[in-house]
Parts: structure tokens; C-alpha cells; sequence
């Protein structure tokens, strides 16, 4: 991967704003993101930090409103029809939801022969059926035969996950946005799952935007790639994945490791906890001024942090921060 | 005090070989089958297992909250308190009526949402008291500030809130202190931080931790969640297919486990701290407990299962000091 070429995804300062109860709700602020082929980047953040309406965004489901969302350089809201057609293609999203996602009138076979045979990918129902025999084999789903004729509710979380998985491919995707592909399975199936995904990753060498609440999930499927955190709308803290595991620099981000309860009770019961000054989770009807974490962040400084945004600020070691002082700290060891 | 819980003495709660079914279209669904075990006063008693497991079910037959449909095929539970002992498979209206709050509690799985919307928190505290013959609504007020206090809120604010007004994490905190309110021996908390953001749950487990300093009672909580067990349990039950496979110490449970599935999903669960390790996968899927598997319910997943165990279930039987599991093969199960 070289770091001049075209990113395959570039997100441009791009916003996002609902309308909510006559209320603007700015769900996503601001957020520039470069993801090169073949990169795995993994968005993290708690519930309505806006993860899913930057992957939405990117996958081109919705219009952002401001800023530029680009594929391949290209500002896919000023591309020509069949650009954008060829663009839907090949970014793919897989939905948060698996039942909501799969038409429950329609069998595997019809879900997934569907977009095969609309795009032309196959010429009858004869190649279709290979065909989706091939893909229901890359997500594990074998025998093919006993999956073919079954209606989604037939199927249990993880299989129907897997249905979904196998759909996106049918296109080819060079891009997979995966919406939180993994939490709403069982444990137990949740590795087969993870293992799977990680397998397209590295045999079909698909670009993976991975979207989880659960960091300890994204430290194992992108250690090798990138992690950027989100807080009410605004990307705060993005580098590789063992430095923000292991030397997260954003207050916020170290707040969410050390609170994060483990499955190990050595570990667990014995780790340094960052405290907050307020529990009180502020509303995005009404974001703090400033950095929007100064109202519970440890190291809020008056007359700073509540006056002006802080911008992403390079800290070294390919970490970017949105932190005043962090910023601050990182330019004075510098300088020493 | 709670890591050592009396191992000796009178149990808070004694469950014997219970078994519980709800009728379906397809079949029967045996969702607690034969589970035995005993709650030691003032400890903290996981139950884990994957949605499914039949760990709600076994909560609501605790405190006799089942669905009309639901039957109790047999068993047992006895509840003990001051040297006295309650059949609660026995208890009439009236005696459960007070044994449900009085003497152990539930807290249900989504129940941040069941608050009644149009009551302001106090109300909620003074109706549930009203409803137990306390009257005195100034010592109901008083003992709600106080229990307030102790989940960390902010009495002033949240006596006069309505549930919508409250997050997430402030309800749970509000039902925790409700739960509490009539002085019930026995807790049991059904997914208290599941759906919650970390941070919140965060601020659910420091609170359940400094209450079991603070007061005296035995909790049993239910979860999914293995981490929540790493973080508050004295012991740990595993639950598969309704029923309990192992039951230990959490230390053994998580360092030691002896039942192959205990071991497997001890196994799968990723942390954030610590060596990258690869993640144990766990083949096939979720028995059906409408036709489980005949034999051991985990034989179809389990990589040492023989052909004792597809014909032959196990019983829990004692694989170390204070640890049990229920399995043909548990001396060749190694961490
Ligand atoms: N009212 C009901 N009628 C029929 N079957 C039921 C009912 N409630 C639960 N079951 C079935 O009983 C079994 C155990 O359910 P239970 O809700 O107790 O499990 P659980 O482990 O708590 O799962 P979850 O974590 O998803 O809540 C499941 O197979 C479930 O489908
Ligand atoms: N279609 C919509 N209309 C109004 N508000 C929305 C819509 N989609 C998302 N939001 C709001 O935007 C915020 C971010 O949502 P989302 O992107 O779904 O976050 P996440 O996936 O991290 O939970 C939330 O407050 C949500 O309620
Ligand atoms: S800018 Fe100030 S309030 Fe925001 S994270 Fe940094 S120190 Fe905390
Ligand atoms: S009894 Fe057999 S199948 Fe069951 S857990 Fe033990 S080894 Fe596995
Ligand atoms: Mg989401
Ligand atoms: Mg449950």
C-alpha cells in the first residue's frame, strides 16, 4: 500500500444534518477519513455517535450535507449515471441489522440471485444457481444445498449475517462498510463470524470499513489496519490499531479503554480507571461548545477547551488527536 | 467481603433438579432442564449463557414471574432467611405477593423501558411501598434518597423526573434502588448493562460493586456478557441448553474452566488489554430446546465428544475444590 495513491474512500469534511422534532440534530461534523485499497479502518464510538450515518455516507445511501464524499477521487455526487451505478457496486454495505436487512418473503436463492441477475453478472438462472452455491461456500454456509430454498426466519442470527455477507459479494464489491456485522450474534458464533470476514479481507483483498461499538472486536479484526473514534458527530482520535489500543491519547478514548470491563477478572478487577467529572451524557440537540467532551473530560482546562473546537492534530506515530491540550503536551516534548 | 463469601452455613436460596417448559406450535421448549444449585448468603452468583439458555426463564421461576404458559415440570426451591425456610413452589398469592420484594427482587431484562412513563420517580418509590403496607410516605422518601444516594444519583434531580427524562444508565440505576427498597435478601438482576453504552455501564458496575459493600444481600445476575461476570461474581454457572455445565469460582471458571463449552467461550471473547491471542471458534450453532440433542446438549460442538456422550448425559460433579461440571471427559479438558 504506498501512501501517494488515490484513496479508494475519501470522506472530505463531511457533515450530516437531521431534522428532529423541528430540532437540527447534527448527527455526523465534519469528519475527513482517507482509506487506501485494502485497508482495513475500523469506526468506533458509543450508541449515535454517528457511525452509521458516516458508513451510510459512504456507502452512498444518503447525501451528506456539506463536504464531499469521493471514490476513487471522485465526488460520487457529481459523477455521471453510470459511474455511480458502477460506484454503488462496488462499495457495498452490510446493515447493522440482519433482520431487517433480508426480504423475509424471499429465499436465499431469491435474495441473492437477484442482483446477480439485474446487473447482468449472470446470464440465467442456471449460472445464478452456481454461482450463488460458490458464494454461500466463501461464508461458510455448506452444504450450499440445504441453504438455498430457505426463508430468512429459517435461519439463525449468524447464518442470516452470513446470507448478508454473500449477498454484498455477489457484485464483487471492492468495499465492504460492515454496520456492526458481528454484535448482534451469540458469542460462540461471533469468532466463526469475525474469522470469516477476515478471510475475505485477506484472499479477496477488500477495502473493510468496519463499524463497532466494541473495541476489544476491533483491536482483533484491524490490528493491522487503522482505528478512528467518534464522539457526538466529530472524529477525535485516529492512528494505527496497536497504538490506539495501547497508547490511546484522546481522554475520551482513554476513558473508553480503561472502562471497558473484560473477560478476564485478573484483568479486569485491576485496571486503572480514568474518572469522569460528569456521568451526564450530553444530547446532540444541544453539543457543548468547544471540545464537546469538556464537560466530562478530566484534563478540561477553562478558557480553552469550552471556547474553540480542536482541530485534528498530528501527535506522532501516524496518531492523529483532537485535543487542545494533548496537542499541547505533544508539541512541548517535541520542542524538548 | 463479597470475594469471600461463607462457603459453609445456611444457603440463601437452594434450587433442586428444576425444570421448566413452555408449550409451542413445533414441540415443547425444555428451557430449564434439571438445574440444581444454591445461592450462598451474601455472595455474587453469575449466571452465563447466550441468549437463549434459558437464564430469564430461570430468573422469572425464582421469583414465580413466569408466563401463563409457562409450567414448572418439578423441582425445588427453598428460601431460607433467620433459620427459617420458605417452600416457594408453595407460596400462596398473598405470601409471594410479599416475598417478591420483600425477599427477593428482580430486576428484568429491558426493564429501563418498563418504568411506568407517566409517574415521577418518587411516585414509583412511593406506590411500590404503599402496595407492601408501608404507609409512612416521609420514611419512604427518606429511605429512596438514601438508596438514591448509594447508585450514585442525584436525589434532588431524579425523585422529581419522569423515567423519560433519565438515561439508560439512570433508570437501570433507579430500578436498582427500587429493587432495593424493601430490604430483600436476595437480588436478582436480569442483563443490568446490557444495551447500555460502556461508559454507562461503567457507572452500573461501580455501583453494584460499592452497594455489596454497603448492604447486605446476595445477588444473582444474569448476563451474557462473560465480562460482567469477570468483573462483579464471587462464582460464576455456566448455562447450556437450560441447563448449568459448570459452576465455580470465578477464577476457576475463567482460568480453569473444565466443561469443554466454559473453555470455548471463555475462550472466544476478545480483550482489549493484554497479548493479541487468536479467538476460539466455536463450530455449529445453538441447540434446539424443542428436540436438544440427545446425550450431552454440547456433543454436536464439542471436540471431545464420544460416543458416551451422544447417547449418555452427564450430571455436575465435583472437578475441584469448590467447581463442578457436567462432563464425561472433564479430566482431559485442559486450559
Ligand atoms: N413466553 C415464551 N413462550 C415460548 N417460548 C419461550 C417463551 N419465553 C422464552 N421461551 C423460550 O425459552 C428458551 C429460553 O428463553 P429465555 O428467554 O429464558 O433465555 P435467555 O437465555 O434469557 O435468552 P435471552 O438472553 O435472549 O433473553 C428459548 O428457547 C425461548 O425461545
Ligand atoms: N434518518 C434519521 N432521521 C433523524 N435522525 C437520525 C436519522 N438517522 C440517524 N439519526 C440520528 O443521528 C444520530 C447518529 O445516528 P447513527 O449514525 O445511527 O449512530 P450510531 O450508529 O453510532 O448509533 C443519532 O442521534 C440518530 O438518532
Ligand atoms: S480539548 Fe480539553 S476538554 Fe477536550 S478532550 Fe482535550 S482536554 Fe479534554
Ligand atoms: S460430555 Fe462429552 S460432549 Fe459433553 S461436553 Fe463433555 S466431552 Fe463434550
Ligand atoms: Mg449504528
Ligand atoms: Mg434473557
Amino acid at each position: 500500500m504506498t501512501v501517494n495513491a488515490t484513496p479508494i474512500i475519501e470522506l472530505d469534511r463531511v457533515s450530516r444534518v437531521f431534522e428532529q422534532r423541528r430540532r437540527q440534530v447534527k448527527a455526523v461534523d465534519a469528519v475527513s477519513l482517507a482509506v487506501q485499497e485494502g485497508e482495513v479502518v475500523c469506526l468506533v464510538g458509543e450508541s449515535g455517535c454517528g457511525k452509521t450515518t458516516t458508513g451510510k455516507m459512504i456507502a452512498g445511501l444518503i447525501h451528506p450535507s456539506g463536504g464531499e464524499v469521493r471514490y476513487a477521487g471522485k465526488n460520487i455526487w457529481a459523477m455521471s449515471k453510470d459511474e455511480f451505478r458502477r460506484y454503488r457496486l462496488a462499495v457495498q454495505l452490510i446493515h447493522q441489522d440482519p433482520y431487517a436487512s433480508l426480504n423475509p418473503a424471499h429465499t436465499v436463492y431469491g435474495i441473492m440471485s437477484a442482483p446477480l441477475l439485474q446487473h447482468g453478472i449472470v446470464a440465467n438462472h442456471k449460472q445464478a444457481r452456481e454461482r450463488v452455491r460458490d458464494l454461500l461456500r466463501t461464508v461458510d454456509l455448506t452444504p450450499p444445498d440445504d441453504f438455498l430454498d430457505k426463508y430468512p426466519h429459517q435461519l439463525s442470527g449468524g447464518q442470516r449475517q452470513r446470507v448478508s455477507v454473500a449477498r454484498a459479494l455477489t457484485v464483487s464489491p471492492k468495499v465492504i462498510v460492515a454496520d456492526e456485522a458481528v454484535s448482534m450474534v451469540d458469542v460462540s458464533i461471533r469468532v466463526s463470524l469475525l474469522n470469516m470476514l477476515s478471510r475475505l479481507k485477506r484472499d479477496l483483498g477488500v477495502t473493510f470499513i468496519f463499524i463497532t461499538h466494541d473495541l476489544a472486536v476491533a483491536k482483533h479484526f484491524a490490528w493491522e489496519g487503522r482505528i478512528a473514534v467518534m464522539y457526538l458527530g466529530r472524529m477525535i482520535e485516529i492512528g494505527r490499531t496497536p497504538q490506539i489500543i495501547n497508547h490511546p491519547q484522546h481522554p475520551y478514548t482513554r476513558a473508553l479503554l480503561s472502562a471497558i470491563p473484560e473477560a478476564d477478572p485478573r484483568i479486569t478487577r485491576t485496571k486503572e480507571r480514568l474518572q469522569l467529572r460528569s456521568l451526564d451524557i450530553p444530547s446532540l440537540l444541544n453539543i457543548p461548545s468547544g471540545c464537546s467532551f469538556h464537560p466530562r473530560c478530566p484534563l478540561f482546562e477553562a478558557g480553552l477547551c469550552e471556547v474553540s473546537v480542536p482541530p485534528l492534530a498530528d501527535v506522532g506515530d501516524g496518531t492523529r488527536v483532537a485535543c487542545h491540550v494533548v496537542a499541547r503536551e505533544r508539541a512541548k516534548e517535541v520542542v524538548a | 467481603m463479597s470475594e469471600n463469601a461463607k462457603t459453609a452455613g445456611e444457603p440463601a436460596l437452594l434450587v433442586e433438579d428444576l425444570w421448566v417448559e413452555y408449550p409451542a406450535r413445533r414441540g415443547v421448549v425444555k428451557a430449564v432442564r434439571g438445574v440444581s444449585f444454591e445461592l450462598r448468603r451474601g455472595e455474587t452468583l453469575a449466571l452465563i449463557g447466550e441468549s437463549g439458555s434459558g437464564k430469564t426463564t430461570l430468573g422469572l421461576a425464582l421469583v414465580r414471574l413466569l408466563p401463563k404458559a409457562a409450567r414448572i415440570k418439578q423441582g425445588r426451591i427453598m428460601y431460607y432467611r433467620n433459620g427459617t425456610s420458605q417452600d416457594v413452589l408453595a407460596l400462596n398469592a398473598e405470601q409471594l405477593r410479599r416475598f417478591r420484594w420483600q425477599e427477593c427482587a428482580m430486576v428484568f431484562q429491558g426493564a429501563q423501558n418498563a418504568l411506568n412513563p407517566v409517574l415521577r420517580i418518587e411516585a414509583q418509590f412511593l406506590d411500590t411501598a404503599r402496595a407492601h403496607g408501608m404507609t409512612d410516605a416521609k420514611a419512604v422518601r427518606e429511605r429512596a434518597i438514601e438508596l438514591l444516594k448509594m447508585v450514585q444519583l442525584d436525589p434532588q434531580r431524579v425523585m422529581h423526573s419522569f423515567p423519560h427524562e433519565l438515561s439508560g444508565g439512570m433508570r437501570q440505576r433507579v430500578l436498582i434502588a427500587l429493587g432495593l427498597l424493601l430490604q430483600p435478601q436476595v437480588i436478582i438482576l436480569d442483563e443490568p448493562t446490557t444495551a447500555l453504552d460502556i461508559l454507562t455501564q461503567r457507572s452500573v458496575i461501580e455501583v453494584l460493586r460499592r452497594l455489596r459493600t454497603q448492604l447486605d444481600f446476595s445477588l444473582i445476575f444474569i448476563s451474557h456478557d462473560l465480562s460482567l461476570a469477570a468483573e462483579l461474581a464471587d462464582r460464576v454457572a455456566t448455562v447450556y441448553a437450560g441447563a448449568i455445565v459448570e459452576i465455580g469460582s470465578v477464577y476457576d471458571i475463567f482460568e480453569r474452566p473444565r466443561h469443554p463449552y466454559t473453555l470455548a467461550l471463555t475462550r472466544s471473547v476478545p480483550t482489549v488489554t493484554g497479548e493479541m491471542h487468536p479467538l476460539a471458534s466455536i463450530p455449529g450453532s445453538p441447540p434446539d430446546l424443542i428436540n436438544p440433542p440427545l446425550g450431552c446438549a454440547f456433543h454436536p460442538r464439542c471436540p471431545y465428544a464420544t460416543d458416551q456422550c451422544r447417547s449418555q448425559e452427564p450430571r455436575l460433579e465435583r472437578v475441584g475444590d469448590d467447581q463442578f461440571a457436567a462432563c464425561w471427559h472433564w479430566q482431559e479438558v485442559k486450559p
